[in-house]
């Protein structure tokens, strides 16, 4: 390595920093190939369930009147529906802050054999002018077909 | 009349921007030319013009001054004085008025101290630095004008959002700023030393304290972003890979890159085109941040003031600057001479590693950021999260871990695996020593237990540069270094307790109920309203004791902000020397009964001290850099003087 010429160890330098970031690169694409099985609308997850093992975020509008507390006072009970379709969801813990009927929410979980999706984090907007990306373009379907219904 | 005096202030200061600029660009053909006078008091002008327009925006928050728009958007009468002060920066205009006085402010101490460059790369310095600057002042003068009055003033303001209405958040955001704004000094720093070819250890030694700077000021805002999450959000996470976070993280890790580059130019003038590339990729990423913040293109539980028009303005800079950066560096990259030699087992060797990791794992954060927006424009919808970012991060994370523990160890320019072997193995055995009974005697994850093998080898590794030094003539930077890194290990080890040994519980209690969690009891002695400032509240009175000693009060509140109106949780935390207890109240039950979410996570508050230690750390080397360069500058000039007194 010593006898190396400046010139030569510039090369080598180079070399060794692309090799790096190459095999970073690969292995972010490989990493996230499975990834994008990660996102579900209710739709989606109907037509392909996601394996119970796998831990995927399912996101949706909770549909107004579903919300229930169970009996153990913690557990809560909604569905999530994206117009056409609709995942029951069950979640133990605190709802965030800004998690109303009505309103988008993107839960993190897996689905279990029975159907239902056993959430263990929900992501609600935290910040009224904030609507998770995911959801943004399903509101807006929502509204127009709200409107086409009354329409008629 | 403050308004208009403020904006007046800040069209002056673009102006001298621009003067700026071209005296500087005429000064680098012409040394001697007429202009070559200019451009430093311009620098100094427009600094303290900038400075007078952010503190007529800080004196209208004061006032509460409902003519204003931004005023009467942001902030409103009843809100304790210090949330008015910091509403100022807590929106969209405020915060680039800021972010343009900060990089004023840094071009005028350029102007008026640096003395060590030669005077053209100065001069080039300063036009880039006006050349970035007027970018920002023509996005805050044409899209975002912060001093725009309204038709008729507002009755009320709406109020500062609640989550911003947090001593934390007041402070983080500034923080991150100045650390952004650092690297964008550096940044003209570089492309001044390579457009004038002065690519030399002289110059790493003046650009040096501006990275140190930036770089403790980005380390200080991600560890306090990373708190107030923790505390403010009620989740009891501290770290989600959440886009609006990478965003802070990835400008970091490439000023950590940058930080030890600069360093190896600074002392043994190699790795120079590297550490002008790593100058701009660093501001780039900052100005990435910028853009995935400001723009809501990208999806994120914390993105505030987003609003894509200005996401385009902040796209547009960072084309131009970014481009126009890349393309003069592959023209004149060539020209930089290149500079020491060095083996592969030396210190140098040992931080191009750790460069290259640290790129690796930028690369890495990148990708996973900017991968949903690729897709999206496919037509498919992905999230990125942990489950990428974790395990692919450690894989480049891991082995720069333990190329830090013992790369300090090594000499300059040329050394052998003999001089590091030896604690090498050491350290190798302890590590495993540590992960093996940490894996017998819990469940946790793997990448828990490789974490905490590899924070007590490096916690002790990071300290082997101290022995048999005679510490008191160590030097700072030294000083400076071992903190560090140890408080690297010491972060490290809070993050891995804190996924390996947290004990969560979630119940719905009576006042009266006992709750146990791990080594605490906890009671439920009420539930009672209470009034603040600008909300009111639900608080519950906790009795939380540990292992039986006596009870420590905690009190968890569900608050309604009425302006604007909206309810947040507010955790309560007991801090212990070995950990945290968590908890948060959530909405009551038809039954008279409250939801609860205790958690206790032990060594939790290891994460945001190793943060401490860190930003301490590079506090220690950039005192030691600065006296260091005082003293020489002190020497310099009596050996100067003595030389006069001679000659006369």
């Amino acid at each position: 390595m010593s006898a190396l010429k400046p010139k030569h160890q510039r090369l080598v330098l180079v070399v060794v920093a692309l090799i790096a970031l190459i095999a970073a690169g690969l292995l972010a694409a490989y990493a996230l190939r499975n990834q994008a099985s990660y996102f579900y609308v209710p739709t989606q997850m109907a037509a392909n369930p996601p394996d119970p093992t796998q831990a995927v975020r399912l996101g949706g509008m909770v549909q107004a009147g579903t919300l229930k507390t169970m009996s153990d006072g913690i557990t809560v009970a909604f569905i999530v529906g994206d117009g056409e379709a609709q995942v029951p969801v069950r979640f133990a813990g605190i709802l965030p802050d800004l998690f109303v009927e009505g309103s988008g929410v993107v839960a993190e979980g897996k689905l279990g054999a029975d159907g239902t999706f056993v959430a263990d984090n929900l992501l609600a907007k935290h910040d009224e002018n904030y609507v998770p990306r995911e959801l943004e373009e399903m509101t807006a379907a929502q509204a127009k077909r709200t409107v086409s219904e009354t329409a008629q | 009349m403050i308004a208009e005096l403020g904006l007046a202030a800040l069209w002056l200061a673009a102006a001298l921007a621009g003067l700026q600029l071209i005296a500087g660009a005429v000064s680098v053909k012409q040394p001697d030319g007429p202009l070559a006078s200019l451009a430093r008091p311009a620098a100094v002008m427009q600094g303290v013009l900038a400075a007078f327009a952010f503190a007529m925006l800080l004196w209208l928050f004061a006032q509460t001054d409902l003519s204003v728009k931004l005023v009467a958007a942001n902030s409103h009468s009843a809100k304790p004085m210090i949330f008015k002060l910091s509403g100022t920066w807590g929106n969209h205009e405020g915060s680039m008025l800021l972010w343009i006085t900060v990089m004023a402010l840094a071009g005028a101490m350029i102007g008026y101290l640096e003395r060590r460059l030669p005077e053209v790369t100065m001069q080039a310095t300063l036009a880039t630095q006006a050349f970035v600057g007027l970018g920002f002042y023509a996005f805050l003068l044409l899209s975002s004008n912060p001093f725009e009055r309204l038709p008729t003033p507002a009755a009320e303001g709406q109020g500062l959002n609640p989550l911003l209405q947090d001593i934390g958040l007041a402070f983080h955001p500034p923080t991150l700023y100045f650390g952004y704004v650092g690297l964008s000094v550096a940044f003209s720093f570089a492309l001044g030393a390579l457009l004038t070819r002065q690519v030399t250890p002289n110059f790493a030694r003046a650009m040096r304290p501006w990275v140190l700077g930036a770089w403790i000021f980005l380390t200080l805002g991600i560890t306090a972003g990373s708190y107030w999450a923790y505390y403010e959000l009620g989740w009891g996470g501290w770290w989600f890979w959440d886009p609006v976070e990478n965003a802070s993280l990835m400008p970091w890790l490439a000023a950590t890159a940058l930080l030890h580059s600069v360093s190896v130019l600074a002392a043994r003038d190699a790795l120079r085109a590297w550490t002008i590339m790593l100058g701009v990729v660093a501001f780039s990423m900052s100005m990435m941040g910028t853009f995935l913040v400001r723009s809501g293109v990208l999806t994120s539980v914390h993105a505030f003031a987003v609003d894509p028009e200005r996401g385009a303005f902040i796209l547009v800079l960072l084309g131009i600057y970014i481009g126009g950066a890349l393309t003069i560096f592959a023209l004149r990259a060539g020209t930089v001479q290149e500079g020491e030699r060095f083996t592969a087992t030396s210190r140098e060797g040992a931080l191009v590693f750790n460069n290259v990791m640290l790129s690796a794992i930028l690369a890495v954060v990148l990708v996973g950021t900017l991968y949903p927006l690729l897709t999206e424009a496919f037509g498919v919808q992905v999230s990125v999260g942990p489950p990428y970012f974790n395990p692919v991060g450690a894989i480049f994370t891991l082995p720069m871990l333990a190329v830090m523990a013992v790369g300090p160890l090594l000499r300059w320019r040329r050394d052998g695996v003999k001089r590091v072997s030896k604690p090498a193995v050491f350290l190798a055995i302890f590590a495993v020593v540590v992960g093996a009974l940490v894996a017998y005697l819990s469940n946790a994850s793997v990448l828990a237990v490789l974490g905490l093998a590899f924070a007590a080898a490096l916690g002790i590794g990071s300290l082997l540069p101290l022995k048999g030094r005679n510490l008191l003539r160590t030097p700072l930077a030294t000083w400076g270094m071992v903190t560090a890194h140890f408080g690297i290990a010491v972060a490290l080890f809070g993050m891995a307790s804190e996924s390996a040994f947290s004990i969560e519980k979630l119940v719905a209690a009576r006042p009266g109920d006992v709750t146990e969690v791990g080594p605490w009891k906890i009671t439920l002695d009420s539930v009672d309203p209470v009034v603040g400032p600008n909300w009111t509240a639900l608080q519950a009175d906790l009795q939380a004791s540990y292992k039986g000693a006596a009870a420590i009060e905690l009190q968890p509140q569900s608050r309604t902000f009425w302006s604007p109106e909206r309810e947040t949780a507010e955790s309560a935390l007991a801090t212990r020397w070995n950990g945290q207890l968590y908890a948060v109240m959530g909405s009551g039950i038809e039954d008279g009964r409250r939801q609860l979410r205790l958690w206790w996570k032990p060594f939790v508050p290891m994460i945001w001290l190793g943060g401490i230690l860190v930003a301490l750390g590079g506090l220690l080397a950039l005192i030691g850099r600065l006296t260091a360069d005082l003293k020489r500058h002190y020497v310099r000039r009596r050996s100067a003087e003595r030389r006069e007194e001679t000659q006369a």
